[in-house]
């Protein structure tokens, strides 16, 4: 019950923020989705979702940041990969 | 899809082992505390990957898993009651009480719903003036918000037949506890990200102190969880005992504020008791004094001593939640438990140890 997808905010509906509601689109399967705990979303943004709920925005910098990460660690490890099992 | 696809790079994976295979010197235990990251380790066979000196074992982060089964029993006796509609979360359905699951109640005649949001179950009371919505609040600080805001909502809109059986539960006591058993094996954690998406990091600051223990906040994604056992055996072997965070692209040190400002409102920590394990104190939520209303075991006098009738099992789910065994050391399992007719709450749950062991193959291996 805790494995959760991002997903991407395609509309905002509401104005009263606790009530905000979002569509958000996972891989293309949308749901309707409560936006009260991220009151800075925007359409375009990713969210972490769960029960219903928006409950962060994904960081694009950081997550450029981590891949990057991964880029570097190839030139430590030098060697190829293993053969996958 | 993104922020998915870029995570789960096969060759991106191998070389993180390979990273942790040149850092590693002598062998280290390491819990991944979350039944989510346990459920990833076995799909993409990340344990099998990791060189031998990594052993990882498994938590008990699966909410599911560890709730005891007299408060099954207690959601049965509810979904009993005339004029109830009781809802929960799929998997909390199909996990046995003591004698009996939800699904099967629902079978015999009882209004038993399965609903993805508290706020599902906030609907169908509105929708229902004439019954009784209760629903079955289950989940770690990740699923609290949301329980948190649908009463928060039906306060506000005056409710009056809407309520709660509380079985949320809190990680950082679940890990002290762990950790204060005299001879614990554990050596490094990796947090569950998302509950440190709502909460943040800075409770576990004292654990790491206390116990001089690094603690790594981890996604759920293959990648993100080797990266995560590469920095947490880059502590070990140098000694540290830090908190460290390689799920940036969600969380931050304070968590989500609104969030916790939420939960704080309308819960407080209660001792709690975990399925298998034992009492563990504030680890659990309950209901503010102002929120008292709706409180389902309160509203409907339900006796706590309600189930001391325990039947034999070979269930070794305790052990297995506290990481001293492993689900294939269970005689039941794979036999007389399987997902279809699970014993226990770890087969239940597809994030439960024993479910992810059965439909992972991991047994075939292990045989
Ligand atoms: S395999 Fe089944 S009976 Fe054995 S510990 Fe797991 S849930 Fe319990």
């Amino acid at each position: 019950m805790c494995l959760a997808v991002p997903g991407k905010i395609l509309a905002i509906t509401g104005d009263d923020p606790l009530l905000t509601m979002g569509r958000i689109s996972f891989g293309g399967v949308v749901r309707e989705v409560s936006l009260a705990y991220v009151p800075e979303a925007q359409v375009g943004d990713y969210v972490i979702v769960h029960a219903g709920f928006a409950l962060n925005l994904i960081d694009e910098a950081a997550a450029t940041e981590t891949l990057a990460t991964f880029a570097e660690i190839a030139a430590f490890s030098g060697g190829k990969p293993n053969e996958i099992r | 899809m993104k922020f998915v696809d870029e995570f789960r790079d096969p060759q991106a994976v191998h070389r993180y082992i390979q990273a942790i295979a040149q850092t590693v010197t002598q062998p280290w235990t390491i819990m991944e505390i979350c039944g989510g990251q346990t459920h990833s380790i076995m799909k993409y066979g990340l344990d099998q990957l990791l060189p031998p000196e990594i052993q990882l074992i498994h938590g008990p982060g699966c909410p599911v898993c560890v709730t005891p089964a007299e408060l099954i029993d207690q959601a049965i006796a509810l979904a009993q009651l005339p004029g109830v509609i009781l809802c929960s979360f799929g998997d909390m359905l199909r996990v046995p009480g003591t004698t009996a699951d939800l699904l099967s109640v629902k079978a015999q005649g009882a209004d038993v719903r399965m609903v993805y949001s508290p706020l599902d179950a906030l609907q169908l009371a509105q929708a229902n003036p004439a019954k009784e919505i209760i629903f079955f609040a289950v989940g770690f600080e990740t699923t609290a918000p949301t329980t948190a805001m649908a009463v928060y909502q039906a306060d506000r809109l005056g409710l009056k037949n809407f309520s709660l059986l509380v079985a949320h539960v809190l990680v950082p006591p679940a890990i002290e506890a762990i950790l204060s058993v005299p001879d614990c094996q554990i050596q490094g954690f990796l947090l569950a990200g998302h509950v440190c998406t709502v909460m943040g990091y800075g409770e576990y600051q004292a654990i790491a102190q206390t116990y001089q223990i690094p603690l790594v906040v981890t996604g759920f994604e293959p990648l993100d969880i080797v990266q995560g056992i590469y920095l947490c055996v880059q502590q070990l072997e140098a000694g540290q005992a830090e908190i460290t965070n390689q799920y940036q692209r969600v969380v931050q040190a304070q968590g989500n504020p609104t969030a916790k400002k939420i939960v704080a409102e309308v819960f407080t920590t209660v001792p709690k008791m975990w399925r298998g394990i034992a009492e563990i104190p504030r680890s659990g939520l309950g209901l503010r004094e102002k929120y008292q209303a709706f409180d389902a075991s309160r509203k409907f006098k339900l006796n706590s001593g309600l189930s001391q009738l325990q039947e034999p099992s070979p269930c070794i789910s305790g052990e297995i939640l506290q990481g001293q065994k492993k689900p294939h050391h269970c005689p039941a399992f794979g036999n007389a438990c399987t997902p279809e007719h699970p014993l226990g709450a770890p087969m239940v749950s597809s994030e439960g140890a024993c479910a992810a062991y059965y439909r992972y193959g991991k047994f075939l291996a292990m045989a």
